[in-house]
């Protein structure tokens, strides 16, 4: 977990410093290119190495059902939830490891929490069945944690972020097969002021 | 052959139908017959084998009658329940003359039948409910040899108190006829608006051993859950949503008040107390150093004290039956593995090494042993560490998942949680695996828990 840590905390750091980090294996090269394709989605970064570095975009999250910045503004914190404007991140059996594909899913909770400092936010941490109910409370604790470390290496005050563990009490989906446990593990975003 | 003794009857009088969850503190010495003069040996060995014809009513009315019947009924299991006795099937007493009294006991009949002893018991009513009065009978001498008297009104618990009484005197053996079971459950259906959707909240729940009597003690509308008893049997702690985050609460469920044992902003998460044996203290887990530790605390909040400093998670704390050392999960080693720590943090043993194992519950004396869910496949199976040995042994294989186990205060049984039947639901079963009993059947049922 601490290893997970220290590795999502570089990016993150690399990711805000340079804006320039998905090349960051491709050996340098000596001339000029030209600038690539502009990047879509969420990771908006553009540029390679020796290229002079382009005006970073502006980080833009695509919420699943797009709401537009009045609409985020003046939605009632029940609905910002219900429409999970925070994306939730999923967790394989027994981990709290943030994969990649969280990291991109908290960078851009991490870009809304900017936009929106006025929030504050609780982080549920929930786990499947195949775990022991009681261990289950310290491990959806953990997975809780490593989501809300992550946002702080991201420069997101901490004192915005609470953690809670439920464990394997609240699951998202009843069922008792992977599709659901998948579902279950997961470090869930509630916005509770704004 | 025995030699009977009849004593004076003792008029023993049975207060409030409950609680009398506590027991004789003795260490309980299984089959061990510890006054051959009076206990009933069966003919040839074996277990002695048991009559239990319905109590006789002396009067007509329904009430008299049906508590008679349930008298005998409830006696049948509870004596049972031990498997100490053998029974003579209920089928072969219609062929017996039914007696009208404690003189016309009909000991020829229940000799050709092969009982080593006869359960006689009257039940009369009273003003302040009924008098019942029961006799052991050898059939072979024709004597009393375990006469009593109650009073009280509570047809269940005057069987539970006779069945105890004759397993002490016969067996002398702590039966847990009396003992409480305590557990959370879904069963009422309660749901709070989650983030989502609406969440399926949990309350506590207690019931007598066998299941009966099921009663619901919080009333949080949030989620209460992993109840354990008291060693007074008059208090559950247990673990509580309801400030928000996780925290230990105490209902003292006979005064009708709740105590807060971690209260404040800085408390972090607090999960499952566990009661020390002399009922002053709880061991429990809290993440408020950063992440989840065994502490120490007594019951009123103060004297907290930290046992274990790992970066690791460190959760679901039993204490051994003398105090003086504390069984939990950790994960330090990359899996939830059993390990033991003394009560002043030293001297730490990691005790398991299988896939997963949780929930610990450290058995009563003379046992010392350690049971706890260890997965198994796709779920989870009782296993039970024998400390003295290191062997383990597994009580369930594959039957659904089964988890929380906890021992009964004799420490022959074992309830848990199975899901054998469909949901999960609460079960007993005897410490050899034997004799599974299904303890509730509404809703879902976790993490019980046995009085003392």
């Amino acid at each position: 977990m601490k290893a997970a840590r220290s590795i999502a905390t570089l990016m993150a750091v690399t990711t805000l410093i340079t804006a320039a980090a998905c090349g960051k294996k491709t050996p340098p090269v000596a001339r000029p290119m030209p600038p690539p394709p502009p990047v879509s989605g969420g990771s908006a970064n553009s540029g390679r190495p020796g290229t002079p570095p382009e005006p970073a975009r502006e980080p833009v999250s695509v919420p699943s059902e797009p709401m537009r910045d009045d609409a985020i503004s003046s939605a009632s914190l029940d609905d910002l939830n219900k429409n999970s404007l925070l994306k939730p991140v999923y967790f394989e059996l027994d981990s709290s490891e943030l994969s990649a594909d969280n990291q991109k899913t908290l960078d851009e909770n991490a870009a809304l929490l900017k936009r929106y400092p006025s929030w504050a936010v609780t982080i549920e941490g929930h786990c499947d069945e195949r775990g022991t109910a009681e261990y289950n409370l310290a491990l959806g604790e953990r997975r809780a944690g490593t989501a809300r470390a992550y946002l702080v290496s991201l420069g997101i005050a901490a004192d915005r972020l609470r953690t809670v563990s439920y464990g394997r009490e609240f699951p998202f989906d009843p069922g008792h097969d992977e599709a659901a446990f998948s579902k279950n593990r997961r470090a869930h975003f509630v916005i509770t002021a704004k | 052959m025995t030699k009977s003794i009849v004593s004076g009857v003792l008029a023993i009088v049975l207060l409030a139908a409950w609680p009398r969850a506590q027991q004789p503190t003795q260490p309980p010495a299984p089959q061990q017959p510890s006054e051959v003069a009076t206990a009933i040996t069966a003919e040839g060995g074996g277990a002695p084998r048991l009559a239990v014809p319905d109590f006789i009513a002396l009067s007509s009315d329904a009430e008299t009658v049906a508590t008679a019947k349930t008298i005998s009924q409830v006696l049948w299991d509870d004596l049972n329940f031990e498997r100490e006795f053998a029974f003579i099937p209920r089928d072969v007493y219609t062929s017996i003359p039914k007696n009208t009294s404690f003189a016309d006991v009909p000991f020829d009949r229940w000799r050709e039948v092969n009982a080593d002893a006869v359960i006689v018991g009257t039940v009369q009513k009273v003003s302040a409910g009924f008098r019942v009065e029961m006799k052991l009978f050898n059939v072979r001498t024709r004597q009393a040899v375990y006469p009593r008297q109650y009073d009280g009104s509570n047809a269940r618990l005057f069987a539970h108190t006779i069945s105890d009484e004759i397993h002490k005197d016969q067996r002398a053996l702590n039966g847990v006829a009396r003992s409480k079971l305590t557990f959370d459950s879904d069963r009422d259906g309660e749901r709070i608006t989650g983030t989502v959707q609406q969440r399926s909240i949990k309350e506590i729940y207690i019931s007598d051993y066998d299941g009966e009597n099921q009663r619901r003690v919080t009333t949080g509308r949030t989620l209460n859950i992993a109840p354990r008893w008291s060693p007074d049997g008059r208090s559950i702690a247990y673990t509580s949503y309801r400030r928000g985050g996780a925290n230990l609460f105490i209902s003292n469920i006979f005064a009708g008040t709740l105590d807060e044992v971690t209260k404040g902003d800085k408390v972090g998460e607090n999960w499952l107390p566990a009661w020390s044996p002399d009922g002053t203290r709880l061991a429990f887990s809290t993440t408020r150093d950063g992440n989840p530790e065994i502490y120490i605390v007594n019951r009123d909040g103060s004297g907290l004290r930290r046992l274990t400093n790992n970066p690791s998670i460190d959760i679901t704390p039993t204490w051994s039956p003398s105090g003086t050392q504390i069984a939990f999960t950790s994960d330090r080693s990359g899996t939830p593995q059993i390990y033991v720590v003394d009560a002043d943090g030293l001297n730490i043993s990691k005790k398991t090494s299988e896939s997963y194992c949780d929930r610990p519950t450290w058995s009563p004396a003379p046992f010392n042993e350690i049971a706890y869910a260890a997965r198994s496949g796709p779920g989870f199976d009782i296993r039970v560490l024998d400390l003295s040995t290191g062997a383990t042994k597994s009580l369930t294989f594959g039957e659904g998942t089964n988890e929380s186990p906890a021992f009964s205060p004799n420490g022959r049984h074992i309830v848990f949680t199975s899901t054998r039947s469909g949901k999960t639901q609460v079960f007993t079963m005897a410490r050899d695996g034997k004799n599974v009993r299904q303890i509730t059947k509404a809703g879902n049922n976790y993490e019980p828990d046995w009085s003392k």
